[in-house]
């Protein structure tokens, strides 16, 4: 089932569908979330700012990289603006700081979304993105699971995109 | 007649054909789970085509919307007349921009201008990242399929072809192993890439939103890291808003590949708010507010306003590319888009689309593997009716001109008429005149049609494959079966029923006719079987319109009386349900067609209403757990009726098991033809497994070209679903 009835609980809806991607997500306090990403990172690691207050990346993640550490690194932590429940779907957002590359070139995302915003299903999504996209020009990249291909015979997790997703969700 | 057709389709059949198989099959099966969690899988196609509808309805208000909306977001907006026209624009970006590479992501709009081809022309080296589109790009191979192009390549032939043509380091063998070449193959030719080029799944024209449903992320790098983009996409991708996106995303990955959701939607809205990236300034910052982006879109008209203006062409605009009526063809899935595909699209729609972008000559050239099956319907998330645009296309292709009625009679010899349509296509539009004249020299007709000499001639001069035996004309027709038996109509009948005499069932099955008879008259059912024309169901299917309609019109002319008695109208062949259902609303007035399609049932349909309304199982013959092994009739599901067939059949004490083949592979006069045979032969194959594999006491089909195969496939021709439930003797 991944269509939401709008009284399932978020988290364990968006938790359970996402697993079907092969994704655990792991719900954590603001202040822990710089501890577990550490622990979750591989090195090196880039990231973007997390704009949340009293959530910061930990010291092992280089913010703002420059172009040669974005390359470098294995792993790209970036914020997610919110997430869909009845897809497991997270709503990465472009900008300055470069959350759309750094989401996207690295062998491991770590995205970081609130449990607040988890919204319960596609239409709600859309209702969000609406005036978003409307109002400030800007992107969104509604992404679920890790990148993947079926074309070269077999299914293959890791294609242009991330091999592997790691979710954390702030209580 | 073409042998090299033959030939063509045998060869794709043998080198292609499995991987094709495998892999549509695996879609289709996809599909269906992926729809079937949704909880309004139906609220939200209708919503789906409701946009497309009105989109295309205020088309030229919308291109000039989105061209205001991208202009204001700092991008350019060119409208190219063609293909040509299209590419001088690319062109001229790119000489802008100084590029010596151009990277793509997958984009069928752009394989329809071939822009590849002339970008490489004006020396700019275009790289497609998509890794399918790259593989045919290095095998200089066109692709087999809309979403999944190089579904016709095997791992083992992807290895051989990249381990030959790169040598790389270690051989390649493993499906992760070239997956991870390619990514970093092609990740270096990324960020060195001067233009990036995309398509648009959808634009919308509130916000210049290019919605982009893929997987691999390939997209994503093609937007994100060089600092000029293009989008090419045909005008009819433009919807409102962004609102408007939701049911699409919802739909095109589950009807397509079966997939909920793909792995990226994305829904850029350039230029991009975001850095470009340039690895070789490696001490520069990432962050930056990609001002030095710059963004062109392409639109292409390339016939589509044509199209729009177009009453029968129009719904193709509709379609969303999701690859579902690929995927659900039978016939597709043994032969795939190099057989079942023009120059650029494959597939059902495929017709429609050649039709309109590419002209006439390229839908003809594969526009006969759409057998009217119309498994494809229920699939198309935007309900496009594919089968109607295919019969339109043909008949365009015949000429618009059909055949006198009474050309058998003159003698099965190809005429002089050049434009019109060929012999082959005559003959089988013109059953009914074949299957009066058989019926009136049964047997002798019948020894004739199925001897070896006239086996050829049918072969050589209709193209009518001589390893087919014709089904039997019977001398005495169900029609003439019913004036002359003493029969006492029941003094005050449950209920009226005028039994159409379909043409198989009148001339050649005539024992389901009797079947039916029995089984209605034994639940208390006054039966009439009067005299009527053929239903047009076979002009139809070989696109000659004018003639179908005109027996529609005959159709309704004899049974309109009986309508306005209170009779039911029960008809034992599915295709000509679906007629009566359907297809009728396109060839009669409208109240006319409603009147009939309200009033028409499936002959299992009725006899379940009848027992669902007290008449009792037991007037029929039943059994205690007696096994049945059961093939439904493609248009026969489309309408939704197998299930009537079931439970009935369960009421009277059978063990059904059903196949899910879409389609038999004979698919009306399909499997008759010369050319097509093999495939037909190929596509029954799955139905035959299936077949077998049921192990049951019995088997039972329902409509006669899935008898005539199944006869084909096991030696031994199944009865119809009522033959088996029909009591022995006559009640009246
Ligand atoms: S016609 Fe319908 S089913 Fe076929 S590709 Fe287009 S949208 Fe999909």
């Amino acid at each position: 089932m991944t269509q939401a009835t709008p009284t399932a609980d978020g988290y364990d809806r968006f938790a359970a569908v996402a697993g079907e991607y092969g994704i655990e997500p792991k719900r954590v306090p603001p202040d822990e979330v710089a501890e577990t990403i550490d622990e979750l990172a591989t090195q090196p690691a880039v990231g973007t700012p997390l704009p949340w207050d009293g959530v910061t990346l930990p010291e092992s993640v280089t913010a703002e990289p420059t172009m040669g550490a974005l390359e470098e690194a294995s792993t790209g932590v970036t914020a997610a603006s919110f997430a869909v429940a009845s897809y497991g779907s997270l709503v990465l957002e472009t900008d300055h700081a470069g959350s759309e590359p750094v989401s996207l070139f690295n062998d491991l995302h770590i995205a970081v979304v609130r449990e607040d915003d988890i919204v319960p299903d596609m239409a709600a999504a859309i209702d969000r993105l609406g005036d978003d996209l409307r109002a400030g020009r800007s992107s969104a990249v509604i992404a679920t699971g890790p990148s993947a291909t079926a074309d070269m015979g077999a299914l293959v997790q890791g294609a242009h995109g991330p091999r592997r997703v790691e979710v954390l969700v702030v209580t | 007649m073409s042998k090299s057709k033959a030939e063509h389709i045998r060869h794709l059949m043998a080198t292609e054909g499995d991987a094709i198989g495998e892999n549509t099959r695996g879609f289709n099966a996809g599909r269906y789970e992926s729809v079937a969690k949704l909880e309004d899988y139906e609220g939200l196609k209708d919503r789906a085509r409701a946009i497309k509808e009105d989109a295309i309805e205020n088309l030229p208000a919308l291109i000039e919307e989105v061209r205001e909306t991208v202009e204001a977001n700092g991008g350019t907006v060119y409208v190219a007349d063609d293909a040509a026209d299209a590419n001088r624009y690319v062109r001229e970006v790119c000489d802008d921009a100084d590029a010596d590479r151009l990277v793509k992501s997958k984009s069928m709009t752009s394989e329809e201008i071939e822009v590849n081809e002339a970008l490489e022309a004006a020396g700019v080296d275009v790289v497609e990242t998509d890794l399918g589109e790259w593989v045919l790009q290095v095998a200089e191979e066109a692709p087999s399929h809309i979403v999944a192009p190089a579904i016709h390549k095997s791992r083992e032939e992807i290895a051989r072809l990249f381990n030959a043509h790169f040598d790389p380091e270690a051989e390649l063998e493993s499906a992760a192993e070239l997956t991870a070449f390619a990514r970093e193959r092609l990740g270096d030719l990324i960020a060195d890439a001067d233009v990036g080029m995309t398509g648009a799944n959808f634009v919308t024209a509130d916000s210049g939103t290019i919605a982009l449903v893929t997987s691999e992320g390939n997209a994503r790098k093609t937007v994100t890291v060089p600092e000029t983009q293009i989008a090419v996409a045909g005008v009819e991708k433009i919807v409102p808003t962004v609102e408007d996106l939701q049911p699409f995303i919802e739909l095109i990955g589950r009807s397509g590949t079966g997939q909920d959701i793909t792995s990226y939607v994305s829904l850029f809205t350039p230029p991009l708010d975001s850095p470009t990236v340039d690895f070789d300034e490696p001490t520069e910052p990432l962050a930056d507010d990609g001002s030095d982006r710059e963004f062109h879109l392409v639109l292409i008209d390339n016939g589509r306003l044509s199209m729009r203006e177009d009453d029968d062409l129009r719904e193709t605009l509709y379609c969303i590319r999701c690859s579902a009526c690929a995927n659900t063809c039978a016939n597709f899935q043994s032969v795939g888009g190099h057989a079942f595909g023009g120059e650029t699209y494959s597939g059902g729609i495929a017709t429609g689309w050649e039709a309109g972008v590419h002209g006439l000559d390229s839908a003809a050239a594969f526009n006969d593997l759409c057998t009217g099956c119309s498994r494809c319907v229920p699939a198309c998330p935007v309900g496009i009716d594919i089968p109607w645009i295919n019969t339109v296309v043909r008949d365009r292709i015949n000429g618009g001109e059909d055949l006198p009625r009474e050309f058998l009679v003159d003698g099965l010899t190809p005429d002089a008429e050049s434009d019109g349509p060929g012999v082959q296509k005559r003959l089988f539009g013109n059953v009914e005149t074949l299957a009066k004249l058989g019926s009136a020299f049964a047997p002798v007709s019948n020894w004739v049609a199925n001897s070896t000499p006239a086996a050829a001639v049918l072969e050589r001069v209709a193209g009518v494959a001589r390893e087919r035996t014709f089904p039997a004309f019977q001398q005495t027709t169900l029609v003439e079966w019913m004036r002359e038996r003493d029969a006492v109509p029941p003094v005050s009948p449950d209920r009226k029923v005028v039994l159409y005499p379909d043409l198989y069932t009148n001339y050649m099955l005539v024992d389901r006719g009797k079947a039916a008879v029995r089984a209605l008259e034994a639940l208390g059912v006054e039966v009439l079987v009067p005299e009527a024309p053929g239903s047009g169901r076979a002009p139809l299917s070989q696109g000659m319109i004018d003639t179908a309609r005109q027996q529609a019109e005959g159709v309704a002319e004899v049974l309109g009386p009986y309508l306005e008695e209170g009779y039911d109208v029960v008809v034992i062949e599915p295709s000509d349900v679906a007629m009566f259902r359907s297809d009728y609303e396109r060839l009669l007035p409208d109240a006319e067609a409603e009147r009939l399609a309200d009033n028409s049932y499936e002959i299992l349909e009725y006899v379940y209403g009848l027992l669902s309304n007290g008449a009792e199982a037991e007037a029929l013959a039943t059994t205690d757990g007696e096994s049945v092994a059961y093939h439904s009739h493609c248009q026969q599901r489309t309408l939704g009726l197998e299930p009537y067939s079931i439970e009935t059949m369960e009421a009277c004490g059978y063990e059904v098991t059903t196949t899910d083949a879409e389609c038999c592979g004979m698919a009306g006069s399909f499997g008759y033809k010369q050319q097509y045979y093999e495939l037909s032969m190929d596509v029954g194959e799955s139905l035959e497994t299936q077949l077998e594999a049921a192990e049951a006491d019995q088997i039972v089909a329902s409509g006669t070209s899935c008898t005539d195969q199944i006869g084909d496939l096991l030696d031994d021709e199944p009865p119809h679903v009522i033959e088996l439930l029909a009591p022995e003797t006559e009640t009246r």
